[in-house]
């Protein structure tokens, strides 16, 4: 019952990108066509996921070391070696996709929501319905990191929908670009806060 | 170029927020209030120069291949030692900011300015880049956060100056971060023409 709460907690009450205001850059900068925003989404879940669970791993030796000062430092070397690693991967798999994403690519490692989602996992204590707050273990870890990548994915594509019908309209000079993306973004926003009370 | 040229080029012609549209995360998350805006500025600040005088010394005995790891090194050891530094000596400040302090390693003015500026200059040079480009970024979250903290709360810097009721709460939240945003690059962009 707990991980349907941080399901929903993650991907519509929290979300990523609209009230938490990570990983904005590539929200901003991948988003104008629907493809490349589905393919980003779909790295970034990939590399969320996979970055939390060593990081959270990599975590209990730090503690064990008393050395958790140094988890910013060890965190985002550990980020930028799996994007490494991704990329080789997606080069070989599919290199469409890999001159689609272009320079967002590498520039994952540089994403706030990756090394975000990292240090909230060991770091922020979670309550769900009125229960004790308590560090996440494992498996909630897993569950929060990936939920909200999914969360990640739902904004950033129905934002990619949404600037694509915006491109074929008439916008005052002054507001084109990325103007009228923060607000359209702003708006999204407003719609997401609508969830707000839904789950603590 | 001369050393303010270098100073004036960040804060104007190459601002981070209103021209590169760099570090939007935490232009967006920190500036509720004028005084978080302001700290989170001053506190990139004291990164990036720290960061580009040292990788504007070290630059070339670090190979190319590697440079990038480099970089990221040097700057999440700044950004550790501000963390360490803040959670000491101001830790109301450090706790409104919260996840935006440690999130300052992946801040891309921080690392593009290494790549386009530093490694390629002297240190006094990288230095004024430095500390051009992160007063333009403070002057920028400032000026975010005394707008939404004015229309938001009713307050500047914390002063009351319009009454409670009249306050539009949805400024301080999420949707107001990105309205306000837009509607200031508009301005930039009208103004610097």
């Amino acid at each position: 019952m707990e991980f349907i709460f941080i399901i929903i907690s993650a991907i519509f009450v929290n979300n990523i990108l609209l009230s938490q205001f990570l990983g904005i850059c590539p929200f901003l900068g991948v988003s104008n066509k629907l493809s490349t925003a589905v393919g980003m989404s779909g790295a970034v879940c990939f590399v969320i996921t996979l970055a939390t669970v060593v990081t959270f791993l990599l975590n209990k030796l730090l503690i064990l070391f008393q050395i958790t000062y140094l988890q910013t430092i060890v965190f985002i070397l550990v980020i930028a070696a799996l994007v490494q690693m991704v990329e080789i991967v997606l080069k070989k798999i599919s290199p469409s996709l890999y001159r689609a994403l272009g320079i967002f690519l590498p520039l994952i490692t540089t994403n706030c929501a990756v090394l975000g989602v990292a240090l909230n996992v060991v770091t922020k204590e979670f309550s769900f319905f009125g229960g004790q707050p308590h560090l996440f273990n494992l498996a909630e870890a897993t569950v929060y990191a990936f939920a909200t990548s999914l969360g990640y994915g739902l904004a950033m594509i129905l934002f990619a929908g949404l600037r694509e019908h915006l491109s074929m309209n008439q916008i005052p000079a002054a507001f084109r670009g990325v103007p009228i993306a923060l607000i359209t973004a702003g708006l999204l926003a407003l719609a997401f806060m609508g969830f707000s009370g839904m789950v603590y | 170029m001369n050393k303010f040229q270098i100073i004036l080029k960040g804060i104007f012609k190459e601002n981070p927020t209103f021209v590169l549209l760099l570090g939007m995360c935490p232009t967006l998350a920190t500036t509720t209030s004028a005084i978080n805006g302001m700290s989170m500025g001053l506190a990139t600040m004291a990164v990036l120069i720290l960061s580009n005088i040292t990788i504007s010394a070290i630059a070339r005995f670090i190979p190319d291949k590697v440079r990038i790891p480099s970089y990221i090194v040097v700057i999440a050891t700044f950004v550790t030692l501000l963390q360490l530094l803040m959670q000491a000596y101001v830790p109301a400040i450090y706790e409104t900011l919260g996840l935006f302090i440690p999130l300052i390693v992946v801040n891309c003015i921080i690392l593009g300015r290494a790549e386009a500026f530093a490694n390629k200059n002297g240190i006094l040079d990288s230095a004024c880049d430095g500390l051009g480009i992160g007063l333009g970024f403070t002057l920028a979250l400032t000026l975010l956060g005394v707008v939404r903290e004015l229309l938001g709360s009713g307050c500047l810097f914390g002063f009351r100056l319009i009454p409670a009721d009249y306050s539009i709460l949805a400024f301080v939240l999420a949707p107001g971060a990105f309205i306000v945003l837009a509607y200031l690059l508009v301005l930039f962009k009208k103004i610097s023409k």
